[in-house]
């Protein structure tokens, strides 16, 4: 047990790889919330195609299904080593900025797969006659989308798309394979350096507190959104 | 109106869902201003037919003509014809994240591109006609359901369309509900509106209808006048529903 703490736990160490991990995870937070801003637009276009109508959309479709299918079952950590394969046989240079543009675009390929099903399913939970009453009123197809189907359809998915958001929050981690300097990279070096662990666990405590509040967050929409429908229920 | 006299026509319209033929061969006639109502039993294809003549179910054969227009022709704008064409449902599909101002206004603004101020100005003058405009910032589920119906009326209404398909439009509703909604319907017949209504409702059907056609089993198996129909019905099958329906208390 003694020296369990000591190995992660140890006060000096783990005061000393602070500023350290910090400066990766500041890394992770960009990566983060870059990601996630391209995620949910690109996942939401995806969502979109693959639900559109029509022998015309059919190649669109069939996109779509193979690209979400695709990213949705291969490793991150796969899909990361073959862009940065791509990206080595075919750039010149290995910059920090190429590093994080390659970890970047991996993030974003895997994710919007999955975020693009969560969307699907929110629209598919829009009941038919909904889109029956908007297009009888005149409204085309992808006006009937806009204001009537996917308003719907997001207010349902936020709790899920809340928890994708925290599992990228912690897959920003895995970058570190391709040469990423964000937070396990630094940990790596404090650990190499100074022969002690605690950096791992500055970096575990940085993540933790990072999901926490917003676990806590999409709790309580979900606590909120069921007070609401039973209120309505009665 | 059409050439013929007749704002809406029906020519041999048959609709099938798979291998069930829910339609064979129907034919039927609106005049301008006139009231038809379609009675039958559950399952007799009341609600396919009204879906048809707005194009939300594609018919496979026969043609429908609305205001000259034909509208089971390739070619044909489905959204031009809907705005011509109000239809309101049985479970009023009111837009729940919607108050019912923008529920109103929707169709305006997006599909005949009017502007915020004169949809809205119309709408409130619209729910006033019909005591709701106190409820215009509320959302649906704030509504009782004859409420809610009204302004899915309403709704049909705002894009000024020449014809109003209601489709069973009181079957959800409570009994003490029902007259406030029957009461907009009356008035709507009143200022001239042309209206295909399939209705449970014998005694409103007797009261509104210029016509009344009696739907059995995907035909139209008799129709006339009110007084034909429930007064002396001619089709063994048309008596047989009504000594049903008398049987359940509704004449």
């Amino acid at each position: 047990m003694g020296q369990f703490l000591h190995e992660f736990f140890s006060p000096l160490d783990f005061i000393r790889a602070v500023p350290q991990v910090w400066a990766g995870f500041k890394l992770n937070l960009q990566l983060m919330i870059v990601a996630e801003a391209l995620v949910l637009p690109l996942a939401l276009i995806v969502a979109v195609v693959r639900g559109l109508p029509g022998r015309i959309a059919i190649p669109f479709r069939a996109a779509a299904i193979v690209y979400a299918d695709v990213f949705r079952g291969t490793p991150l950590i796969l899909v990361l080593l073959m862009v940065e394969g791509f990206a080595t046989l075919n750039f010149v240079g290995l910059s920090a900025e190429t590093l994080f543009r390659n970890g970047l675009i991996a993030l974003v390929l895997v994710y919007t797969a999955y975020v693009s099903e969560v969307y699907r399913a929110g629209i598919e939970s829009v009941h038919p006659s909904q889109r029956m009453a908007a297009r009888s009123l005149g409204l085309s197809y992808m006006q009937t989308m806009r204001y009537v189907v996917l308003p719907q359809a997001i207010r349902r998915v936020v709790p899920p798309l809340l928890n994708d958001f925290i599992g990228l929050q912690k897959d920003t981690a895995l970058v570190t394979i391709i040469g990423v300097t964000e937070a396990v990279a630094q940990a790596g070096f404090y650990s190499s350096d100074y022969l002690n662990d605690a950096a791992y666990a500055v970096a575990a405590v940085f993540f933790i507190f990072l999901t926490i509040p917003l676990a806590r967050f999409t709790d309580s929409i979900i606590k909120n959104r069921e007070r609401r429908e039973r209120a309505q229920a009665v | 109106m059409s050439t013929n006299g007749h704002f809406v026509s029906l020519h041999g319209v048959t609709k099938s869902f798979g291998e069930l033929e829910v339609l064979h061969g129907i034919d039927l006639e609106v005049g301008e201003h006139q009231v038809i109502c379609l009675i039958g039993a559950s399952g007799s294809g009341k609600s396919t037919l009204l879906r048809c003549i707005n194009l939300l179910e594609q018919v496979d054969e026969g043609t429908i003509v609305v205001d000259g227009e034909t509208v089971t022709g390739t070619k044909v704008d489905v959204n031009k014809l809907r705005q011509k064409i109000g239809i309101v449902f049985q479970s009023y599909n009111l837009f729940p994240h919607m108050t019912v101002l923008q529920n109103v206004t929707l169709a305006p603004r997006k599909a005949l591109g009017i502007s915020r101020d004169k949809a809205e100005a119309h709408a409130r003058a619209l729910l006033r006609q019909i005591g709701l405009e106190d409820k215009a910032d509320e959302f649906p589920d704030r509504l009782s359901g004859g409420q809610q119906q009204r302004v899915a009326i309403v709704r049909a209404l705002a894009t000024g369309p020449k014809l109003m398909l209601l489709d069973e439009i009181t079957s959800a509703l409570d009994p003490q509900l029902i007259g406030e909604v029957l009461e907009l319907v009356r008035e709507l017949a009143g200022s001239g509106m042309t209206m295909i209504l399939a209705t449970h409702e014998m005694a409103f059907a007797r009261e509104v209808a210029n016509k009344v056609c009696f739907l059995d089993d995907g035909v139209i198996c008799e129709e006339g006048t009110p007084e034909q129909i429930f007064s002396a019905p001619t089709q063994e099958r048309t008596r047989e529903f009504l000594a049903r329906v008398l049987e359940g208390g509704r004449l």
